[in-house]
């Protein structure tokens, strides 16, 4: 095992800064900017509002439905071209996945909920950071939620279990700095912060089972600090328009 | 805007007064912040009132044209993200967003503000693209300015990749060294409902517009790119006016780069 410091001094099981903000969007219901390390994602919710063709709707609930999109310039690399590529489409339908757990939209039948997920810069855990804001941004909206979703990547670098990975880790087998063919295990995941449930888990990378179970007790402990700040974004938003009141 | 809004609303002008309380000539509050995105080789957010824009620059490796063998080239591209408002639609670019970015990128390249020879790597073999791009991220009316705006103060701040040993662009690390202006082209677009003209319209007031010319002027006041758009007419008395005022509001912004 050769990495024993973090690339940027963190704690190995120590987030980035996060800064969330809600309500950064004037024209959309509800709204959220969720930036972390170097990672940002604004998310905008439109909706509760009629489902077009009409033999989308469902007549028992509202549907939710997720786009997530980075902006040309957000690449780690060149410039990523604008439009639906097959990534963001899976990623959208994921983060989708992920949020719909603890919405509840039976009040809305046969409407839907848009959640715009645009990222303007990215390094590494965008999907992430896209659902952690989507989650501030629903709340926002006042969407009936049993909880936030809370979000963060976690994984292996040389065997070494790192919570919130930057690009530099994720990239560890092949950047200088790093070791040439070193196992990275990459595992980003949502879950639930108050009941320890899963609604997103992908992995891409090398761990062993036993890795992958110590990873999980520890993301739970991070989520629940994200959802710390994602609950503090939205109390500091209707607090100051008291304020204003 | 309905019949009503439209007829109060023209004499609201007349005695130079809008909705918001602003006089014709006097824009929203625009702020410029430059910098906001670590992945852009240069970046900024634009906000003129509840409109804001994000423009983000990068520079990429290609193949000059033929026909200029000795220069790069100049590329804006503009996505009304449906994050802005509901009346922004998923799909392919629409004729708003193509006519906003054609706008945008001829003001810019019209102006020969920056000489298109300083971004040739290798003659005939290597060059640089400016690629501009800007997402709205709330819409309250005046894009045409505000993605002027974004763009001229994302490019000012733009720094070129370090070329590796392998002669491809290195993004992670940057030069000191970005594109030298020899001028700053600002667009200011001039509305006119009824007989009425003014500067930075809302929303609101774009709904209502007859016409519309988004003039590009430099700072000696040469004028570098024209656009009208609306259904209505315009004299050349109306012109006149709307060059001078465009002209007048362009000096304004220019001080904010």
């Amino acid at each position: 095992m050769v990495y024993k410091k973090r690339f940027d001094g963190r704690k190995f099981d120590e987030l980035r800064p996060i800064t969330a903000k809600a309500g950064v969007i004037k024209n959309a219901q509800g709204s959220a900017f969720f930036k972390i390390g170097k990672t940002a994602a604004y998310a905008a919710v439109y909706g509760p509002r009629e489902l077009n063709p009409r033999f989308m709707q469902n007549p028992r609930t509202g549907i939710l439905r997720v786009h997530y999109n980075m902006m040309p310039f957000a690449g780690q690399g060149g410039r990523v071209r604008p439009g639906p590529n097959r990534r963001a489409k899976e990623i959208s339908e994921v983060s989708k996945l992920a949020l719909q757990q603890v919405c509840d939209l039976s009040a809305c039948p046969n409407s839907v909920i848009d959640v715009f997920i645009d990222l303007p810069e990215t390094d590494a855990g965008s999907r992430c950071a896209g659902i952690s804001a989507a989650s501030i941004a629903l709340a926002d909206a006042g969407v009936k939620m049993k909880d936030m979703v809370s979000a963060v990547a976690c994984g292996f670098v040389d065997d070494k279990v790192c919570i919130d990975l930057d690009y530099n880790e994720e990239a560890y087998d092949h950047i200088e700095g790093g070791v040439e063919g070193a196992d990275v295990a990459d595992i980003p995941i949502a879950m639930v912060p108050s009941t320890g449930e899963i609604t997103l888990l992908q992995m891409d990378g090398l761990c062993t089972r036993d890795n992958l179970l110590k990873a999980l007790d520890q993301v739970q402990v991070a989520c629940k600090q994200i959802k710390e700040i994602q609950i503090k974004a939205i109390k500091e938003k209707y607090n100051s328009e008291e304020d204003e009141e | 805007m309905n019949f009503g809004e439209r007829r109060t609303l023209i004499e609201s002008l007349s005695n130079d007064c809008r909705f918001d309380g602003r006089d014709k000539k006097t824009f929203r509050e625009v702020t410029v912040e430059t910098d906001v995105s670590v992945t852009a080789e240069g970046s900024a957010i634009v906000s003129i009132g509840d409109t804001k824009v994000i423009a983000g620059v990068k520079f990429e490796m290609g193949t000059p044209y033929a026909d200029t063998p000795d220069e790069g080239s100049l590329m804006v591209g503009v996505e009304l993200s449906c994050m802005a408002s509901d009346n922004f639609e998923t799909g392919p670019p629409s004729f708003d967003a193509i006519e906003l970015a054609r706008v945008t990128d001829r003001g810019i390249r019209e102006s020969k503000c920056f000489d298109t020879k300083t971004l040739c790597i290798k003659k005939g073999e290597k060059s640089w693209t400016v690629a501009v791009d800007i997402s709205i991220i709330n819409y309250d009316g005046n894009l045409f300015d505000a993605c002027s705006l974004a763009a001229m103060a994302a490019i000012k701040s733009a720094r070129f990749p370090k070329i590796d040993k392998n002669g491809n662009a290195d993004y992670h690390n940057l030069t000191k060294n970005g594109l030298k202006f020899t001028k700053i082209p600002i667009g200011v677009t001039v509305i006119k409902i009824g007989n009425q003209i003014f500067v930075d319209p809302t929303e609101k007031e774009m709904e209502g517009l007859d016409a519309r010319l988004t003039v590009t002027s430099v700072e000696d006041d040469t004028i570098c790119a024209l656009q009208k758009g609306g259904i209505a007419p315009l004299s050349i008395e109306d012109v006149s006016n709307m060059t001078e005022i465009a002209i007048e509001k362009a000096k304004e912004l220019r001080k904010l780069l």
